[in-house]
This record gives C-alpha cells, sequence and structure tokens, in this order.
C-alpha cells in the first residue's frame, strides 16, 4: 500500500497534482476553517461539503471510493467526543464533530493524495513551519517504507519456512509474534541507519531538495481564490437555504 | 603522482566493544586502483566508511590534504563517492532520476542543471530509460547501476565502491568493470570478487582482524592468502 502511494507520487495524475502546494495548502486552510466555524444548519453545510469534496475528488482524478474510506480513519478518535456529547443530551453537537472531523479530513486527503511528500512540506515550510518539524516529517514518511520493507521482507521468509499470517496471530503464537515485531524494529533501526550515512554521504545538510522547483504561477493564485470562495460561499449558501 | 589517501594508526572500536579497525596505515594516490579483500568482519567496510567520515575513530585520516574530522568533512564528501553494498539503502527518492540528483541538490546545483547532469551519469551506466521509474521497482542490478550514477554525477576525486558485484549477473560484471576501468577517478573496491578486482584493480590490500595484513598485487595478494573460489571448489572434492 505504501509502496502505491510513493508510486502515485512519481507520476502526477490529475489537474490538482499540478497546482502548487502553496496554493492547495491555501485553500486547505480556508476550508478548515469555514467548516469548522459553522454553526448553523450544519446538516445542510455538511452535505453541501461533502458534495464539494466528492466533485473535487473526481475532478482530481483521487479514487473517491479510498477517498472516503481513509478519511473514516479519523472517526475512531472523535468518536469518544462525540459519544460524551451524545450522552451529554448534545446530539446535534455530536453529530457536527463527527461530520466536521470526516469532512476536515477527506480535505486533507485530497491535497496529500495530490501533493508528493517534499513538495507538501516545502510548503509548510512557506507557510512558516518550524524547520525541524518538517524534518522530523519527512523522515518519518521515510522510514514508514523502511519499517513496511523489513515487515515484507520477514513476511516472506516466514512463510517460506511455512509459517502464516493467521497462525502469527493466535495466541499460542503471541510470544513469537511479540519477538518478530522486537526483530522488526531492530532490523528497521539498522536500515535507517545505513540510509542516513547513505544520505549523509551525498551531501544532506537537513533539508531535502527537489527537482522540480516551486513557481507560484497566477493559476495557482487563481486555484487557491476560487476554491476559497466556493467553500465560502457554499457555506452562506447552505445556511441561507435553510 | 598526487596523493589523495593518507592514513595513519586508524583504529576504531564500534560501541558494542567490536575493535573493526586496529592500526592501519594506507595511501592512495590519483589515478590509482585498489582492491580490499579480507574476511567477513575484518574490518573493510568499517574502513570504507572512514574515507567520508562517516565513521570517525583514533589515528590520521587525510583525504585531499584535509584532515577528515568536523569542518572538513562537507568538502570531503564532495571529494569522496561511496557507492554502498547494499542499494536499497542508498537509493531513498521517488524517482531514479531524483535520486540521483540528489546529490547536486545537496550542493546547490540549480534543479535544471542537475537533472540535465542527472542524465548524462545515467545514461552512462546504462539506465537512461528509467528516469522515471520508482527505484523499489528496479531489478538488483537496475538498482546498483542507479546507485553508482548517483555517485559519479558529483564527480568525485575516489569512488569507493563496497561489493559492487553483489547482485549484478555476470555480463553486468562485466559492463560495471568496463565503465570502471574508463573512469579517470582513483577506486577503492571492497570486494570478495577476485577476477572482477583482477580486471579492475592496480593493487590489493588484505584486511585480518581490523590491520592490513599484507599489501601487493591482485594476483599476488589471491595466491598468497589462497583467495578465489577455484581452489576452494578443489577442496570440495570435485
Amino acid at each position: 500500500m505504501l509502496r502505491r502511494m510513493l508510486e502515485a507520487r512519481a507520476r502526477p495524475q490529475g489537474p490538482l497534482d499540478r497546482r502548487d502546494a502553496r496554493s492547495k495548502l491555501a485553500a486547505l486552510l480556508v476550508f478548515l476553517v469555514v467548516i469548522s466555524t459553522a454553526r448553523y444548519a450544519f446538516p445542510a453545510t455538511a452535505a453541501v461539503m461533502a458534495i464539494l469534496l466528492a466533485a473535487a475528488c473526481l475532478w482530481a482524478k483521487v479514487p473517491l471510493a479510498e477517498a472516503l474510506r481513509r478519511a473514516a480513519v479519523v472517526l475512531p478518535f472523535t468518536a469518544f467526543f462525540a459519544i460524551v456529547c451524545w450522552a451529554s443530551g448534545d446530539a446535534e453537537r455530536a453529530i457536527a464533530l463527527a461530520l466536521k472531523s470526516y469532512l476536515s479530513c477527506l480535505a486533507v486527503w485530497l491535497v496529500v493524495a495530490t501533493t508528493p511528500m517534499p513538495a507538501l512540506l516545502r510548503g509548510f515550510e512557506s507557510f512558516g513551519a518550524p524547520r525541524f518539524l518538517l524534518m522530523v516529517a519527512q523522515f518519518i514518511y521515510r522510514y514508514l517504507f523502511v519499517i513496511a520493507e523489513e515487515a515484507r521482507a520477514m513476511a516472506l521468509a516466514a512463510s517460506a519456512r511455512g509459517s502464516s499470517a493467521r497462525a502469527d496471530f493466535r495466541i499460542l503464537r503471541f510470544r513469537a509474534a511479540g519477538g518478530a515485531l522486537a526483530v522488526l524494529f531492530a532490523r528497521s533501526y539498522q536500515r535507517a541507519d545505513e540510509i542516513h550515512r547513505a544520505m549523509l554521504a551525498r551531501g544532506f545538510r537537513g533539508r531535502m531538495r527537489s527537482l522540480d522547483a516551486p513557481r507560484f504561477q497566477l493559476a495557482d493564485a487563481a486555484f487557491a481564490a476560487a476554491a476559497s470562495l466556493i467553500a465560502v460561499g457554499a457555506r452562506l449558501a447552505a445556511e441561507r437555504l435553510v | 603522482m598526487a596523493r589523495l589517501v593518507e592514513i595513519r594508526g586508524l583504529r576504531f572500536r564500534y560501541p558494542d566493544g567490536t575493535q573493526a579497525l586496529d592500526g592501519v596505515d594506507f595511501a592512495l594516490d590519483a589515478g590509482e586502483s585498489v582492491a580490499l579483500f579480507g574476511a567477513n568482519g575484518s574490518g573493510k567496510t568499517t574502513f570504507a566508511m572512514h574515507l567520508n567520515g562517516l565513521l570517525e575513530g583514533e589515528g590520521e585520516v587525510q583525504v585531499c590534504g584535509l584532515p577528515a574530522t568536523g569542518g572538513n568533512l562537507e568538502t570531503i564528501r564532495t571529494k569522496v563517492g561511496m557507492v554502498f553494498q547494499d542499494a536499497d539503502s542508498q537509493l531513498f527518492m521517488p524517482t531514479v532520476l531524483e535520486d540521483v540528483a540528489f546529490g547536486l541538490l545537496n550542493r546547490g546545483i540549480n534543479p535544471v542543471e542537475a537533472a540535465a547532469r542527472a542524465r548524462t551519469a545515467l545514461a552512462a551506466v546504462g539506465m537512461d530509460q528509467a528516469v522515471d521509474r520508482a527505484p523499489y521497482h528496479l531489478s538488483a542490478g537496475e538498482k546498483k547501476r542507479v546507485a553508482l550514477a548517483g555517485i559519479l554525477v558529483m564527480e568525485p576525486d575516489i569512488l569507493v565502491l563496497d561489493e559492487p558485484t553483489t547482485f549484478l549477473d555476470p555480463p553486468a560484471q562485466r559492463v560495471l568493470a568496463d565503465l570502471l576501468r574508463g573512469l579517470p577517478q582513483a577506486e577503492i573496491v571492497v570486494t570478495h570478487n577476485t577476477l572482477f578486482a583482477q580486471t579492475v584493480c592496480d593493487r590489493a590490500v588484505f584486511f585480518e582482524r581490523g590491520k592490513i595484513a599484507a599489501r601487493g598485487s591482485v594476483e599476488e595478494i589471491v595466491a598468497h592468502f589462497d583467495w578465489n573460489f577455484a581452489s576452494q571448489a578443489t577442496n570440495f572434492g570435485r
């Protein structure tokens, strides 16, 4: 799955991929403010925003079903607060909380799915995000792939010796699976160390540079403005309709 | 000939207490090509990593006249190009072109020039058709060639190659040997492949328990330490 994501980044596919990360981040910021501050007629506003995001996914050639599924990852985190609201008698707020977090996550996914990670981090940097924080994010992203690769290699090796994933989850095999996890992290640590050395050997000084020199064009400004206006306009229209 | 590498009394101990290098003296002149032989764990790779300051031990390490410490490391890393044993550790960018250009961009070269030079380096190793591919989709031999391109593009004075023939089939080994012989850089080749070393290197040193146990021509070292597969195969009773 991680491989698929990285491969997708290697070949931009839709019109949103071509837009500068800064314009997408600006539009995202406006959208998040619009959705998080909506108070009146929220179900209607949420419905309009959902339609907007779905249309944006289709336009950007981001698989809609996958986007909807991935955005749901945030729900377990907000579920607790939604349940508390519900239990305290405020069902409307509980629904709004879940919807707002889901739609926000969907919007974030749309930007992430159409922007290569280095460009995204450069975009955050130009918005004033701390360099150190971005570097940590950059390495977490890189090492996720390391761990995934090591896990895949270990799973293959285990399968070759007659193991099966199902067997490893049995209670009796729990200790063995725990051991495998420890080995996975030890191997990943070693591999991460090798990668870091290889980066240093080629002059890495704490900042990933990219071949794509970012150029903020008129089309990027137009996109940011249009997307922001649509988000604001959609909310105002939804609130007036109800 | 200009002296590129001068090492005296190099010692290095890993945090777990393993004495990997125990007083190594070594010199390399411009245009030379030296093979590093020795058993697994004898200190070859540890030694190689001192050449561009990835490890710092006790003793004196000078590269192109500069001590390999602190403030000089940035300059030294532009002069020493290291191809790692495991190409997967060396390839970390989303596309082959971006990976090869990585070192140039770190040097502050503008992206347009970096991309052009990266394409030239990829053509030199026969990988120009793979510029837009993701590195992890390449075969092991292709990864090796891309890793080499990532170093060649930086035009270092010294090439350090750690087990360059691992994962390469014999034709790919021949292509690599031809390529290395045609390069003007001084080369240090860590290898177990004696035939490859005989083809590429002018001389060899033999590592044993963190020390250089012998120096000489590749043929002399191979004969002295019985360091080739053919003689071992004879011992299998074939």
